[in-house]
């Protein structure tokens, strides 16, 4: 095993080693079970938070430094972002940030789903700010798509696109793709405005207004594509693609078959 | 074989009112060479004929209204949403008709086809001199047909009243506007007021359906029967000079070709149409002034339009009070005005500079032409940068470059790649120019080596076949002499523009001459692999 | 068939061999006359046949069968599948996106078979069955001859002579005058297409006390509800929520800042690069959201750069300053609309723009 110490994934494999001995460990002596996401219960709340912050030591406190103050130049401050902030960030990939870029983008998850909630917890603790939206804040029965469809288009459209392909930004940033956002995810993010994304708090876009946005989102980017192949949706760029690559190929073809000579040998 | 008794009845019962044996008769034996270049434009024509029967079974239940409704229709994300009627109408085809989406897709394919094809057969004809006397005016009114393809493009894809669509129509209102004394005035005339106003998407409509498919019909009907008034040219060949046409005759060969490549248009139109979505205007919503889409294009074929406004500096001046908004007209107006001027006079330029008047119906290969090939694939290669950057956002997005890095290097491509393309190209014909000299000197490779008494080895050549040799002669240089070479030059030369169109004229005539004169091998038979004399061009 | 033995007109003088004159079918009876032979011997009675000029039979017999097969076989597909399309048209309903996905399938899928069977098919009749032919046609040059360009010339100049119009230049002139008005005439009916523009472009619908509704909720906005720094949000004049004539000038988007944040400038009129502190409220900022470049919803906010960034051309504008430009073809900065806040605490304007909005145009002041 030490032979491949040097690998580069044997730091998270380290990382999680580590939290999975000292959650446990802790688990034992604490005698805390897995932490439920409900608030409620200070004692549960305590020990959600302060397994937190060990994680937050382990995963987070090299870029963002020990109190979270943020390190100027390397990575934000966090006091005050909230749990919707953590919880974004950390449950679609984009944190732990692996170096340093323009835009992180979205990767394969590092922490579990419980390490997540303590982690937004312990934050939380730190300055308050907006909270992880619950299942029913995210439910989209009821929605309004029409309203959904038309503030997407006037908000959020010309970052994402129409359907939620993404779009370029300046610099090298770019607005991602939803097509494998969480409706939770799209919630967190238009409430904490990550990175780029401008903030729509719940007073500028409420939260039924974001239900409505979610469930356009979801709708569209699940509804079938009734012509046919729909080339990634990114629209005429493609179709001019199809035209010269496809059309046109196959009529050249056509037109040197019909004028072929039959069997006759070419100098 | 007798003619069925209905053929011949009913050829009679025409006969007796028209007087037709001699004119079909002609007609019937009328030659069409033989070429898969020739196919080009009618991939054009047939587009166009499935544009007009696509395009009368939408007008069936279009609705050129802007009035907003309330829609109740099968989309149902879009319940109770006010959109145009246009745009409703639109989604019922789609959605509430059966085979509507089909044809909606079929009518916008065949229409993406038609300038593409058109693109295609006007560089065709452009790369073998084909728009040389007697056929400038058939290149005038090819250049017109573009245009007009053009422009019905735009108001096609603009009459459903989409978001994407609506943004290019935007667009295109502000370019109007932005042009200097009457710019206001258009727009406001064209609009019937102010931006979007009520009135635009019905009168695209009467433009899109009725007056500009009246002039194509008009101008595709000319540019046919000039055609087939002054007969196809040719490709060089054996047997085929300037004062013949060689082919099959029209019925039945070319009837039977023409039939099977007006059915493999639309089959191609027809696969696209069924597996390719193309404008899912129902993704796009409903146009609204205050929304915009990243990644907005218009149609392929305006996006040289569309690039040459992203490529633009900065550059405005106030003169007198007004407002020269260059950055805006400059690109919108003046590049398409350079591109299609230049392509409508490029005919009349290259008679003058060559001084040839003489008709011509055999095509000229590319290669040798090297001068003329080079500068189309200079304007080529201009076009191509201005097309890219129209997609800069989606390029940017995809192939993760900065966007601002891909307009910058754009402004620096406009000037740079052209006269490289040029420089590149002339070079290939140069070079291509040679290997076929050199095969009508020297005569073809035929692998077989032997070894002379005086133990060198030399390799085999025979001649060319008389149909190879035909295809590649060239027996007449390119232009005619200027009259600046003569001891005397004559006084039309000695002026500043005589001098120029002298210069012009050296430049344009630069080839290799290919006048056939080797015989094609050694008069031993054989030929020196390693010798003097051997290798180069000569 | 055409010649009718029955009718007659008068004044027809063809008289057919077999027939009398009054136009009676001529009865041969008995032994027909000699040097007339009803089988005939060929050459002496039968015209000579005109030489073929396109051949019969294509050469390869053989490869013309199995041809012949393949084409028959292209046609079979077209006509099923031409069958299958009027079952498809029937059996396949629309009005869901899933019925419309399976009826585009089932009738393009069809279609396409139909032609392209058609095509095949054809296309291997011409080139296997039909028997090769190289014909030469000649080509007459186009210009006309002599004597035919001066049989037009003396044509022509008679006519013009006829005419009397080169003679009588009184009468030329006076036509011409005539003229000048009827052409002018169609331009003229077009007056009425549009009003002209007159001051229009110069201002849009906002006005002193119009309140900011964020767009499509149509609710107003406090500056307590806009709170966070790095929100932006479009808004647009309240009354004017469905009318896209006035919002394709009015659309605005307010933006939040932090303390610190803004270069403000204590005029009471736009200076380049600063934004006007009086026309701002708690270090909310609101540019009008048409681009000046070509008119496009300049909406792309980028709460880190403070760059707004219109996604058609890519005009970059920089929110803390004035919205000055940045990048891009756009050479004027995004209007600033003056903003304060009413009695009951929401948003309105101050007035309307201080300049035109959007696209640059000759006769901008």
């Amino acid at each position: 095993m030490t032979a491949r110490r040097h690998h580069p994934a044997a730091r998270y494999l380290v990382v999680l080693l580590g939290l999975l001995l000292v959650g446990f460990g802790y688990a034992l002596v604490t005698g805390v079970g897995e932490a439920s996401a409900a608030p409620g219960g200070a004692a549960q709340n305590q020990g959600q938070i302060a397994q937190g912050r060990v994680i937050f030591l382990a995963v987070c406190a090299s870029c963002h430094g020990v109190l979270a103050q943020g390190v100027p130049g390397v990575a934000p401050s966090l006091i005050g972002v909230g749990s919707a902030a953590v919880d974004f960030q950390v449950s679609t990939g984009r944190m732990p940030s692996r170096e340093p870029v323009e835009e992180n983008p979205r990767k394969p998850v590092l922490l579990h789903p419980w390490q997540i909630r303590a982690l937004a917890a312990y934050i939380a603790s730190l300055g308050g700010g907006p909270a992880i939206p619950s299942a029913a804040q995210v439910s989209q029965s009821g929605a309004h798509v029409g309203l959904g469809e038309q503030l997407f288009v006037t908000d959020c459209a010309q970052c994402h696109n129409f359907q939620g392909a993404g779009g370029a930004l300046t610099y090298g940033k770019y607005a991602p793709p939803l097509t494998a956002s969480t409706p939770k995810q799209i919630y967190e993010a238009m409430l904490t405005g990550p990175e780029a994304m401008p903030v729509f708090n719940n007073t500028t876009i409420t939260p039924q207004q974001k239900r409505d946005i979610i469930a356009y989102i979801v709708q569209t980017r699940n509804e079938p594509n009734p012509g046919g192949f729909s080339l990634g949706r990114v629209g005429p760029v493609t179709e001019g693609l199809v035209v010269f690559l496809g059309l046109l190929l196959f009529m050249v073809f056509a037109a040197l078959w019909i004028t072929a000579r039959h069997g006759k040998a070419h100098e | 074989m007798t003619t069925s008794r209905a053929i011949a009845g009913t050829g009679n019962w025409l006969d007796e009112r028209f007087r037709g044996a001699k004119g079909m008769r002609t007609f019937f034996r009328k030659i069409f060479p033989d070429h898969w270049t020739f196919l080009l434009g009618e991939i054009a024509l047939y587009s166009f004929v499935i544009l007009l029967l696509s395009g009368t079974f939408l007008a069936l239940w279009f609705k050129p209204s802007m009035t907003e409704i309330v829609y109740h229709g099968s989309y149902i994300k879009f319940h109770n949403m006010r959109m145009s009627e246009a745009y409703a109408s639109t989604l019922n085809i789609s959605f509430d008709v059966r085979g509507g989406l089909l044809v909606r897709q079929i009518h916008h394919w065949a229409a993406d086809l038609f300038v593409g094809a058109i693109l295609a057969h006007m560089l065709r004809i452009f790369f073998t001199g084909a728009y040389r006397k007697p056929r400038e005016v058939n290149w005038l009114i090819g250049v017109t047909l573009l245009t007009l393809a053009l422009i019905e493009g735009l108001f096609g894809y603009s009459l459903p009243d989409d978001l994407l669509s609506g943004a290019g129509l935007r667009i295109t209102q502000g370019v109007l506007q932005s042009v200097p004394i009457v710019g206001t005035y258009a727009s406001f005339f064209l609009f019937g007021g102010q931006y979007p106003g009520q009135l635009i998407i019905p009168r695209m409509y009467i433009m899109h359906v009725l007056l500009i498919p009246g002039l194509f019909l008009a101008l595709i009907g000319a540019h046919l029967f000039i055609m087939f008034h002054q007969k196809h040219t040719q490709v060089p060949g054996k047997g085929r000079t300037n004062t013949n046409v060689v082919g099959a005759p029209m019925y039945p060969y070319f009837m039977a070709k023409t039939g099977a490549f007006f059915l493999f248009t639309f089959a191609a139109v027809a696969i696209a149409a069924t597996f390719v979505q193309i404008n899912p205007i129902w993704i796009y919503g409903p146009y609204n002034p205050i929304a915009i889409s990243s990644g907005s294009q218009p149609d392929f074929y305006m996006g040289f339009l569309e690039g040459s406004l992203r490529i633009m500096p900065a550059w405005q001046w106030v003169v007198f009070g007004h407002t020269f908004a260059f950055n805006v007209f400059g690109p919108a107006l003046l590049i398409p005005g350079f591109i299609f001027t230049s392509a409508a006079v490029w005919p009349f330029i290259e008679q003058w500079i060559t001084g040839d008047k003489r008709e011509h119906h055999v095509i000229e290969r590319p290669r040798n032409a090297p001068t003329r090939t080079a500068l189309g694939m200079a304007m080529v290669a201009f076009y191509g940068v201005l097309w890219l950057e129209g997609a800069n956002d989606v390029l940017s997005q995809h192939l993760d470059v900065s966007l601002y890095t891909i307009t910058e290097i754009a402004r620096w491509s406009i000037f740079v790649v052209p006269i490289i393309t040029y420089i590149i190209t002339k070079r290939i014909c140069l070079g291509l120019q040679h290997k076929d000299q050199h095969l009508l000197e020297h005569g073809v490779e035929t692998g077989i080596i032997v070894q002379r008494p005086s133990g060198e080895f030399v390799e085999i050549t025979r001649p060319l076949s008389e149909e190879a040799r035909a295809k590649i002669v060239r027996p007449e240089p390119l232009a005619l002499p200027s009259g600046a070479e003569e001891p005397v030059p004559p006084p039309a030369m000695r002026r500043t523009v005589g001098r120029v169109k002298a210069r012009l004229n050296k430049v344009l005539a630069e080839s290799v001459p290919m006048n056939g004169h080797g015989n094609g091998a050694h008069p031993d038979g054989e030929h020196a692999a390693i010798g003097p004399g051997d290798g180069g061009d000569s | 068939m055409s010649d009718s033995p029955a009718g007659r007109w008068p004044g027809d003088d063809q008289t057919a061999d077999d027939q009398t004159a009054d136009g009676a079918p001529r009865r041969v009876v008995g032994t027909p006359p000699p040097g007339r032979s009803l089988l005939g011997d060929g050459a002496a009675d039968v015209p000579a046949a005109p030489p073929r000029e396109l051949p019969s039979d294509p050469e390869d017999l053989p490869s013309a069968k199995r041809a012949e097969r393949v084409v028959a076989a292209c046609f079979m597909v077209a006509f099923l599948a031409g069958l299958a399309f009027i079952v498809a048209y029937f059996v396949f309903p629309v009005h869901t996106l899933d019925g419309v996905a399976r009826s585009n399938l089932g009738l393009g899928l069809s279609m396409s078979l139909v032609f392209l069977g058609l095509a095949a098919g054809t296309t291997i009749w011409v080139r296997r069955l039909m028997p090769d032919v190289e014909l030469t046609e000649a080509r007459k040059p186009l210009r006309s001859s002599e004597e035919d360009r001066a049989a037009f010339e003396q044509t022509f100049e008679e006519g013009a002579d006829a005419s009397q119009f080169v003679k009588r230049p009184l009468i030329r002139r006076t036509l011409i005058a005539a003229s000048l008005p009827a052409l002018a005439a169609p331009i003229l009916l077009l007056r009425d297409l549009g009003p002209l523009p007159r001051k229009d472009l110069t201002f849009t619908v906002w006005r002193p006390g119009l309140r900011l509704l964020k767009a499509d909720a149509n609710t107003p906005v406090t500056p307590g509800s806009f709170s966070s720094p790095g929100s932006m949000i479009t808004v647009v004049p309240d009354g004017y929520q469905d009318k896209f004539d006035a919002l394709a000038k009015a659309a605005v988007i307010i933006i939040k800042f932090a303390p610190g944040q803004v270069e403000y400038t204590n005029a009471d009129h736009p200076v380049p690069g600063k934004v006007v502190a009086n026309w701002t409220v708690d270090n909310i900022v609101a540019y009008s959201k048409i681009c000046t470049h070509v008119g496009c919803p300049a909406a792309l906010y980028e709460q880190t750069t403070h760059h707004i960034l219109c996604p058609c051309h890519q005009s970059t504008f920089d929110a803390t300053r004035g919205a000055a430009v940045i990048f891009g073809p756009a050479t004027r900065p995004l209007p600033q609309l003056p903003m304060t806040v009413d009695a009951k605490g929401f948003l309105v304007a101050r007035h309307d723009f201080t300049e035109p909005v959007g696209p640059s145009y000759w006769e901008r002041p």
